[in-house]
């Protein structure tokens, strides 16, 4: 009986109950970096728990919506929609300040630029190379090697299957958390080691979570550097990839 | 209140796709085209705006947004528990090699633009 009734609450709090297993993620995520003395590397860490969740769950339900189809969890499917993360997404471009973008000045937005092509343009190569064709797909995983936010949103734009996002989050994943661990021992090759050099390398690299845990390894002041303008690559990722770089793409392959 | 901040999200949010989606229908893509980033864009051009004439956000409005946007990577959890990862193994060498060499070639560029930069620092320190 009481298990019918908390079944009951999940299904009538569907939303709420999101927040909280959301909240017990973070929490245990958290936990867990804070015990190695990694904290942060706690968003990737929940990320990752979180991709592992929707794994277990396609296993269990069969399904193609991950955690979203275990019925008491379906309300984690509207936390985690397109929706939402929109909405989030466009309220971090709060308190950016055109004095900054204009202060990072000269190779903040040569590396805007740069890291943003060059990361789609890698992205693209790796998905033909390994048999991809249709160019809405190619630009989604092209997205995701820019961040775990572009591809998504590119992919959500055009249309493509859950699975292609799937891949395209993956893989803004792999390079946010590869950025993690290798920047404090590549950060003398490359001498990373002041501020202009910093903002390069956000630029260049782009995802936010990466550049501040790799910075915050290799040397916390320069961590507002290149945090600076590795919040701008999500912004103008969003904007150039699906359109742009789509544009590019289809023209290359219809 | 904090409302406003979450109103004007929303605001930017509708114009933001308006332009997306109206770009998305003249070029001929189903839905939206950088929507997401014309909306951030607007947010930045207004807050900036409003910081220019002085008029700085109510605090409470401001505290809307910080809180939406401490949101974001709970969303992006949540984003990442819903998605078709069994299908996504089956071709995660995709995920692994574009992620990690996007993360190299990104990182092997960062001597080459900051050199670019140094010069154009000296050239200002000639020209004084």
């Amino acid at each position: 009986m009481a298990i019918d009734i908390l079944k009951s609450l999940f299904l009538s709090y569907g939303l709420v109950g999101a927040f909280g297993l959301i909240a017990l993620i973070m929490l245990i995520s958290y936990g867990l970096t804070g015990a190695i003395k990694q904290k942060r590397m706690g968003s990737a860490v929940a990320i990752i728990v979180g991709l592992v969740l929707a794994y277990i769950a396609g296993k269990i339900t069969g399904g193609s919506k991950g955690l979203a189809d275990i019925e008491i969890f379906a309300g984690v499917g509207l936390l985690g929609g397109s929706m939402l993360r929109d909405f989030t997404i466009i309220s971090t471009a709060y308190g950016v300040k055109i004095e900054n973008l204009k202060k990072a000045g000269l190779p903040g937005i040569v590396s805007l630029i740069a890291g943003i092509f060059s990361s789609f343009l890698i992205g693209a190569v790796v998905a033909v190379l390994l048999g991809y064709r249709d160019a809405a797909e190619i630009t989604t995983i092209a997205g995701g090697a820019v961040t775990f936010i572009v591809g998504p949103v590119t992919g959500t734009a055009l249309g493509v299957s859950s699975e292609v996002i799937a891949l395209s989050i993956a893989a803004g994943v792999v390079k946010s958390v590869l950025t993690m661990i290798v920047t404090p021992f590549i950060a003398p090759i490359i001498k990373l080691d002041n501020p202009t050099a910093a903002m390069v390398y956000g630029g260049l690299i782009g995802t936010t979570s990466g550049v501040a845990g790799g910075l915050a390894a290799t040397d916390t002041k320069l961590v507002p550097y290149g945090a600076m303008t590795a919040t701008f690559v999500t912004g103008l990722g969003s904007l150039l990839v699906p359109s742009i770089g789509f544009l590019i793409i289809r023209g290359i392959f219809n | 209140m904090e409302i406003y901040g979450f109103g004007l999200v929303a605001l930017c949010m509708f114009i933001g796709s308006f332009i997306g989606r109206f770009i998305g229908d003249i070029i001929g893509v189903q839905g939206d085209v950088g929507g997401v980033g014309f909306a951030m864009l607007l947010l930045v051009l207004v807050t900036n705006y409003f910081e220019k004439k002085g008029k700085h956000f109510d605090e409470k409005t401001s505290k809307g947004i910080v809180f939406l946007s401490a949101l974001y990577i709970p969303v992006v959890v949540a984003m990442a528990s819903i998605q078709n990862v069994v299908a996504a193994f089956a071709g995660g060498l995709v995920a692994f090699a574009a992620g990690g060499l996007a993360t190299i070639g990104g990182l092997l560029l960062v001597p080459i633009i900051s050199k670019l930069t140094v010069k154009e620092d000296m050239k200002m320190e000639d020209k004084k």
